[in-house]
C-alpha cells in the first residue's frame, strides 16, 4: 500500500476523533486528496494553493545556494583568509566548497528551525481547528531564514516563528485571511525584541559577534548612514558578494526569480513595477535636493544615486518576494500600481531620515499591507459609482 | 462570602470575571498599555483607581438624589478630580520615585474611561453601599488584568519582578542569561502590552464561551 493510501485508511480509521485532522492534514499535504469533487465543478485549474506555494520555493531555492555561498565567503573574506571576488560573477573565490561548507553549516539549522517550529504551529492549529494543515508556511518559512542576520540564536527564531505565524496570522483565521505578511511579522518581531542581534555592524557576517579583534562588517546601508566610505563596488552590489541578511544580498539572482514569478504568473508585475518606480522617484527626488543639504547627516544616503538604491539592502527582495504576497497586497489592479509605488516611495524615505532603521524596506511594507484594505474599498467604491452614474445616464 | 448577601456578592465577583471592564468592556485600555512595562506601577495603579472609583461611587451615589441631571457630567468630574489631586498629592509625598514613574498616568486616572462609566452607570442609580461594592469590584477587575499584564511584560521584558531580578543578571550573565537568553525589548514598548491584553482576551474567551460573540 502506498503512503498516500495508508494515510488516507488511517484518515477514515480515526475519522470523527481528535487525530483525523492530524492525519488528514498529513495526507493534504503531501498528495492530492482523495475526495475530489467528481461532477459539476464548472472551473478546473491547475493553479492550486500547493502548486503557487511550490513555485515561490522553487524561485528561492537558487537564492539560498547562493546565500551558502555568500556566508562563507563573508567569513573567510572578514578573516582575511580568501581573496575578494573580482572575476565576474563566476569568480573561483566566490564559488568554492570551503566557503560552501560553512554557509551550509550556518544555514541550514535557521531553515530548519523555521520549518519544524512554523509546522508544528500549522499542525497544531489544523487539529485544534480540524481542517486541513494549510500550505501557507511553505513559503514563509523558506523566506524566513532567507531574512534574517547569519547568527541570530536559533531559539529567538523559534520564539518569533510561533510569534509571527500565531499572533500575525493564525488568530486573523489562518492562511488567506492575515493582514500583514506572516515572515515579515517574524522580523519586526525580531527586530524590536532582540535589537542588539538584528542591527549593528558585527550581525551581518558569520562569525565575528563572538570575535573581540575589532573586525567589523557593516552592511552598505549601515556604512551609509554612518557617514562612512562604502567598501563595495556596483559590481559586487548586483552580484551580491556584499554582507547582509542571508538571502537578500544578490540582486541578480532575485531578479532572475522576479522573472520566473511574472513569466509563471504567481507575482505581480504590476506591482514590483511600480514598486520600484516608487523607489526611483523617491531617490531622484533626494538626489536633486541633496546639494543644499551638504554637512547634515542625511547627505550621505541623500547622494546616493537613484538607481542604487535598488541593490542595496533588501529593496529587491522585498520588492519581489515580499510586496506581492497575494493575500497582504493590494487586489484590484489599479490598488497595485497605488501600493507598489507607496511601498517604493515609503522605502527609500525610511532609509534616508530614519538612522535608527537603516532597512527601510521592511517597515514600508509592513506599513502598506495594513492600507491595501482601504485602497481596494477606495477603488471598488468608485468603481460602483461610476457605474450607477453610466446607468442614471442610460434611463434618463 | 457570609457577609454579603448574594446579590451584593455578584457586584463584586461579575466585574472580576464575567464582565471584566478592561477584557469584557474594553474600558480603560489607555492606561493599561501605558503603566504595565513594571508590576510595581501596575499595582500602584490598581490601588489608586480602587481608592478613587470605590470612594468616588460612594459620593457620586450619596448625591445621586440632589445632582441636577444637566449637569450631572461636571459634578461627576469634579468630584473624579478631587479624589484624583488626593492620590497623586499622597504618591508624591510618600512615593516620591513611583510617582515619577506614573507621570501623568495618575492625573490620567480622571479620564479613565471606567471611573465615568460606572458613575453613570451605576452611582447614579443605586444606594452607597452597593456602589461602594461595585467600585471595589470594578477597580479590582481592572487591577488584576493590570498585573497580569505587567507582570509578563516586566518578566519577560526585563528579567525582573518588582525591580527584583529574579532570572539572573544580563550583564554579569548569571542565571539563565548564562545559556544564552536574553530580555525581550519588545516587551517593554507599547504594542507589546496591546498583544498581550489581547492573548488575555483570547484566554478568558476560550475559557468562558458565553463571552463570545456571535458574528453577524
Amino acid at each position: 500500500m502506498s503512503l498516500k493510501d495508508k494515510l488516507h485508511q488511517l484518515k477514515l480509521k480515526y475519522q470523527g476523533t481528535k487525530m483525523e485532522p492530524l492525519f488528514n492534514a498529513f495526507h493534504t499535504f503531501l498528495y492530492t486528496p482523495n475526495e475530489v469533487t467528481k461532477t459539476g465543478s464548472h472551473i478546473r485549474v491547475v493553479d492550486d494553493l500547493k502548486r503557487t506555494m511550490n513555485m515561490v520555493v522553487l524561485a528561492l531555492v537558487p537564492i539560498l545556494i547562493f546565500s551558502m555561498f555568500n556566508t562563507g565567503y563573508q567569513h573567510y573574506l572578514a578573516l582575511g583568509q580568501v581573496d575578494y571576488a573580482t572575476d565576474g560573477f563566476f569568480s573561483p573565490n566566490f564559488w568554492n566548497l570551503n566557503n560552501f561548507i560553512v554557509g551550509f553549516k550556518t544555514i541550514m539549522p535557521l531553515v530548519l528551525v523555521s520549518y519544524i517550529v512554523g509546522l508544528g504551529v500549522e499542525f497544531y492549529f489544523a487539529m485544534k481547528k480540524g481542517h486541513e494543515v494549510e500550505e501557507g508556511y511553505l513559503v514563509t518559512g523558506m523566506l524566513v531564514p532567507l531574512i534574517v542576520p547569519v547568527d541570530i540564536p536559533l531559539w529567538m527564531l523559534a520564539i518569533a516563528v510561533i510569534f509571527g505565524v500565531v499572533i500575525g496570522k493564525e488568530v486573523f483565521g489562518g492562511t488567506g485571511m492575515n493582514i500583514l505578511n506572516p515572515a515579515l511579522t517574524i522580523r519586526a518581531f525580531l527586530f524590536f525584541s532582540y535589537p542588539t542581534w538584528m542591527s549593528g555592524d558585527k550581525v551581518w557576517i558569520h562569525g565575528l559577534a563572538e570575535r573581540t579583534d575589532g573586525i567589523s562588517g557593516e552592511t552598505i546601508l549601515g556604512s551609509l548612514a554612518q557617514g562612512k566610505d562604502v567598501a563595495y563596488g556596483v559590481k559586487e552590489m548586483f552580484y551580491g558578494f556584499i554582507p547582509g541578511s542571508v538571502g537578500e544580498t544578490s540582486t541578480l539572482l532575485i531578479l532572475l526569480a522576479g522573472l520566473f514569478l511574472i513569466f509563471t504568473k504567481i507575482g505581480s508585475w504590476r506591482i514590483m513595477l511600480s514598486t520600484v518606480l516608487g523607489a526611483l522617484v523617491m531617490g531622484l527626488l533626494f538626489n536633486w535636493i541633496a546639494p543644499s543639504m551638504e554637512g547634515t547627516k542625511f547627505y550621505d544616503l541623500m547622494s546616493t544615486p537613484f538607481w542604487q538604491h535598488l541593490l542595496i539592502g533588501g529593496f529587491a527582495f522585498g520588492t519581489v518576494f515580499m510586496a506581492t504576497d497575494p493575500v497582504t497586497a493590494t487586489q484590484t489592479t489599479k490598488g497595485k500600481w497605488i501600493y507598489g509605488f507607496l511601498i517604493g516611495l515609503m522605502s527609500i524615505l525610511i532609509r534616508v531620515f530614519n538612522p535608527a532603521y537603516p532597512e527601510g524596506v521592511m517597515l514600508a511594507i509592513l506599513l502598506m499591507n495594513v492600507f491595501a484594505p482601504t485602497i481596494d474599498h477606495i477603488i471598488v467604491g468608485k468603481n460602483i459609482k461610476k457605474r450607477l452614474n453610466r446607468l442614471k445616464v442610460k434611463t434618463t | 462570602m457570609g457577609l454579603l448577601s448574594k446579590k451584593d456578592a455578584a457586584l463584586i465577583k461579575d466585574p472580576l470575571f464575567d464582565n471584566n471592564p478592561i477584557t469584557v468592556q474594553v474600558l480603560g485600555i489607555c492606561s493599561a498599555l501605558a503603566i504595565t512595562a513594571k508590576l510595581e506601577a501596575a499595582i500602584v495603579m490598581a490601588i489608586s483607581v480602587l481608592f478613587v472609583l470605590s470612594l468616588g461611587n460612594v459620593i457620586i451615589s450619596l448625591m445621586r438624589n440632589i445632582i441636577p441631571s444637566k449637569i450631572r457630567i461636571i459634578v461627576q468630574l469634579v468630584v473624579a478630580a478631587a479624589l484624583v489631586i488626593v492620590v497623586d498629592l499622597v504618591l508624591k509625598a510618600y512615593a516620591y520615585n513611583l510617582s515619577k514613574t506614573l507621570s501623568v498616568f495618575v492625573g490620567l486616572i480622571i479620564t479613565n474611561c471606567i471611573i465615568m462609566g460606572r458613575f453613570e452607570a451605576f452611582a447614579l442609580a443605586n444606594s452607597p453601599w452597593k456602589s461602594f461594592l461595585d467600585g471595589i469590584g470594578n477597580s479590582l477587575g481592572y487591577g488584576v488584568i493590570l498585573i497580569i499584564v505587567a507582570f509578563f511584560r516586566e518578566l519577560l521584558g526585563t528579567g525582573a519582578l518588582m525591580g527584583h531580578q529574579i532570572l539572573g543578571d544580563p550583564v554579569k550573565k548569571t542565571g539563565l542569561y548564562a545559556l544564552g537568553y536574553e530580555n525581550n525589548g519588545f516587551m517593554l514598548l507599547a504594542p507589546m502590552a496591546l498583544i498581550v491584553l489581547g492573548i488575555v482576551i483570547w484566554v478568558q474567551r476560550s475559557k468562558n464561551p458565553k463571552l463570545i460573540e456571535e458574528n453577524k
